[in-house]
């Protein structure tokens, strides 16, 4: 009597369980098959880097980085309903592509050496530069002002690290997990400054929340040429990316995407650069 | 017992009860009201940051498939860990002393190790492995490698607790009736230890819920704290979608535990008709007597994050 | 073969193994103080510290550690300014800000496994407690958490042995411990299997001893009834 509700009990909890796990079954199946079949093709971008890749609430994406993917993929032959964008942390870029799981990457992805060795690059198709966003009122405007001061750095990035090594060895180095937090801590004034590119910076800054309220000190302490990652070896994509990214800037759409996505900010873009050129 | 420790208040005892409580209500008042305040001018109040919430699109976008995936990944995890934890545990008494020896050193090293740890590690032998896993697909799998690895563990121990917390002569009786070691196992010994350790299982559940946190943070797995973060790049409102976040967890918990406890009542009332051998106060009040008995459960379990 | 290891010294592996040692004494100590307190309002005589200590219970210990941990540093330090007198020193704040957020935490499970404690006492003890004349604060300090303790070290090392590998959370607010440094080793080294093997047995090392003793000590000290 007793161990047939025991078994009954167990035999609910457990038919829960499954029952839930088969309807993440279904999903994911349905996922990879819209991915496999029907044309589509997978781009990797970030989600939550305005002004370069954000998913918007409605669930479509805007950024400067989008722009530029879509604006390929037209290229490439696909209609924008016919793209499927993927989340590509920056530690998974390479693993993506090596692996074929998107056709190419546009997620602030700069072109250094040693990415060259595992990933090839179409591009680059935007110089970016490390720099400072301090508050509106700030006196920081050298790196050497940090020495003393707060400088807020993302869990797992350098380049607050290279910049408390290079130029301010007494800078204090706040860590949060993303650059949202960092963005709030500024505001609220638990941090003095926060570094990394220009290009992400002013994407922050242009946010409606606040807009005018930070200023980018114009540094430009590395260079940083984005270009879009594409599988080793597969030349003639990159070619036809190049090709692409060559005409949109020759037709106007270049310099449009720019202002639409960093202008709010008072971000002085780089001209749109040489394609194959790598400013070092 | 809690009401044996004092008297039945009197008028004086009544008088300075009352008064304690309003003291005591003075200061949380005085705490939540600088809370209040402090946010407000923080400006964290302007329904400018909350109002996202009220829009059905936070919650389709961000929150849900968020939510959906923190789930999702606790239930594959819960499905595969309980019946590995049991098979472990059930090992851990086996009469072959190199079954107890693996199975015990396999336990013991699993539980030493910090989840996120194992998930880390998880996540890396995946990158290097030549198993066909997606990029997407694979925080999932770390994640849940690692809530497994740790969590049939810490099962193993309950439910190997909730077994030696058995009267012997329920395992004699079972003998003596003729029937083998493995019936003696499946059908008399462990549908009572179950029984016994619900309470336990439950925390370990919760606690698997939890620590799917764990793989948004160092892993970039979808779940709900990650998906938070994309929600707040887009409304800008970094605290308060904390709290919300905050909200939802204890929600889904506290379903969870109410239905652990209205199954365990449900057990109990049953058990006590049936007459049951197994008393509450073997398993309940004496933890120290089985090592990690209670004490895993709850707090290990709890404990384990 | 391990020679990467010294290539390390911001934090060094035995500054972060000493950092993950330095936040579970601390938040130990706090949380059973705390906890302890939280289990004494449990059985008070006031209805409202009742109701307060089970909230707390309750609330706390359905949270995400992760999400208590990355709080006490975008909520306390910055929202409410309070740095635990860590003034400008950040590396000082997100070590005590861990703690606090440490014992917050952990003194629910210490809460609980008291308060399952104060149940073994036999009712006998606290009736002739009272019977004597002694008031509700002296009968659970004098009489009936001495002999709850006593029965409750297993589950509480059970506790600081979750407390031990919980201290990797504080990774995410930027603490030098022992997963903040696997995780910069893990980006910076080819030898994935290697650092995870090390960092797998510093914590064997850690937690393993600390089980044994206490369970040692549970059964020297257990109430012999």
């Amino acid at each position: 009597m007793k161990l047939r509700k025991v078994t009954a009990a167990s035999a609910a909890v457990l038919a829960l369980a499954l029952s839930a796990t088969a309807c993440g079954g279904d999903s994911k199946d349905e996922g990879s098959g819209s991915g496999s079949g029907g044309g589509k093709i997978k781009i990797g971008i970030k989600y939550d880097q305005p002004g370069l890749g954000l998913k918007k609430p409605d669930g479509s994406f805007s950024g400067f980085d989008v722009d530029v993917a879509t604006y390929v993929a037209k290229q490439l032959g696909y209609k924008p309903d016919q793209i499927e964008f993927v989340e590509t942390k920056s530690a998974d870029r390479e693993n993506a592509l090596a692996r074929g799981d998107v056709k190419f990457i546009a997620a602030t992805y700069s072109i250094n050496d040693e990415r060259k060795k595992k990933v090839d690059f179409a591009g680059p198709y935007l110089l970016a530069h490390q720099d400072l966003l301090v508050k509106k009122d700030s006196k920081i405007s050298e790196a050497t002002d940090l020495n003393g001061e707060k400088l807020c750095s993302v869990t797992g990035s350098t380049s607050a690290q290279n910049v408390k090594d290079d130029f301010a060895p007494k800078a204090q180095l706040r860590e949060y997990s993303g650059y949202s937090e960092c963005i709030a801590g500024l505001q609220s004034g638990a941090v003095d400054a926060l570094t990394t590119d220009d290009s992400i910076l002013a994407g922050f800054a242009s946010q409606d929340k606040y807009k005018g309220q930070f200023k980018l000190a114009g540094l430009k302490l590395s260079n940083e040429n984005y270009g879009i990652g594409v599988k080793k070896g597969d030349t003639a994509t990159v070619n036809k990316i190049n090709a692409a990214l060559e005409k949109m800037v020759s037709d106007g759409s270049w310099q449009k995407a720019v202002d639409a996505n960093f202008g709010p900010a008072g971000y002085k873009n780089e001209p749109a650069p040489k394609i194959g050129v790598i400013v070092k | 017992m809690s009401s044996v420790l004092y008297d039945t208040p009197g008028p004086r005892a009544k008088r300075r009860n009352i008064l304690l409580s309003v003291v005591f209500t003075l200061l949380l008042a005085l705490l939540l009201w600088w809370v209040w305040r402090t946010m407000d001018d923080n400006n964290q109040l302007e329904w400018d940051l909350w109002q996202p919430f009220t829009t059905g699109e936070a919650w389709t976008t961000y929150l849900l498939p968020g939510l959906a995936d923190t789930l999702k990944a606790a239930a594959i995890s819960m499905v595969i860990a309980l019946p590995l934890g049991a098979v472990f545990g059930i090992a851990r008494m086996s009469d072959h002393a190199w079954v107890r020896g693996v199975a015990g050193t396999v336990v013991e090293f699993f539980r030493a190790i910090p989840v996120l740890l194992l998930m880390l590690f998880a996540n890396e032998l995946y990158v290097r492995s030549s198993l066909n896993i997606s990029s997407e697909e694979r925080p999932l799998y770390a994640v849940v490698t690692g809530l497994v690895l740790y969590n049939a563990s810490v099962l193993a121990e309950v439910v190997r607790a909730g077994i030696l917390s058995l009267p012997r002569g329920q395992t004699e009786a079972a003998y003596a009736v003729g029937l083998r070691k493995g019936q003696t196992m499946t059908s008399i010994l462990l549908p009572q230890a179950v029984t016994a350790m619900l309470p336990a299982i439950v925390s370990q559940l919760v606690v698997i819920v939890k620590d799917t946190a764990l793989g948004g943070v160092m892993l970039g797995f979808t779940e709900l704290l990650n998906a938070r973060q994309t929600l707040a790049a887009n409304y800008a409102n970094v605290i308060p979608s904390f709290i919300v976040v905050a909200i939802i967890y204890i929600i889904v918990n506290f379903i969870l535990t109410s239905f652990a406890s209205w199954l365990e009542q449900r057990l109990r009332r049953s058990k006590k008709s049936t007459g049951a051998v197994l008393g509450e106060d073997t398993v309940e009040v004496n933890p120290a007597a089985v090592r990690g008995g209670f004490g895993t459960g709850e707090n290990t379990g709890g404990g384990g994050f | 073969m391990f020679d990467f290891i010294s290539d390390y010294d911001d934090p060094s592996l035995w500054g972060a193994f000493w950092m993950t040692v330095k936040l579970t004494f601390f938040s130990g100590i706090g949380s059973l103080v705390w906890g302890t307190l939280l289990a004494a309002m449990r059985v008070s005589p006031v209805p409202l510290m009742r109701g307060f200590g089970t909230a707390y219970v309750n609330i706390v210990r359905n949270i995400p550690l992760t999400v208590i941990i990355v709080f006490t540093s975008l909520g306390l330090a910055d929202i409410f300014r309070i740095t635990l007198g860590a003034g400008d020193d950040v590396k000082v704040m997100s070590f005590r800000l861990a703690i606090l957020g440490f014992i917050v935490y952990t003194a629910a499970f210490v809460c609980e496994a008291i308060r399952s404690g104060i149940n073994t006492v036999p009712l006998g003890q606290a009736e002739a407690a009272r019977a004597i004349g002694l008031n509700f604060s002296q009968t659970l300090r004098l009489i009936v958490l001495p002999q709850a303790f006593r029965s409750v070290i297993g589950p509480l090392a059970n506790v600081l042995i979750a407390l031990t590998k919980n201290t990797t959370v504080a990774a995410a607010i930027g603490v030098a411990e022992a997963a903040y440094l696997m995780k910069t080793m893990i980006e910076n080294e080819a030898q994935t299997l290697l650092i995870g093997a090390v960092f797998a047995f510093g914590f064997v090392v850690l937690t393993l001893p600390t089980g044994l003793f206490l369970g040692w000590l549970s059964k020297r000290l257990a109430v012999k009834r």
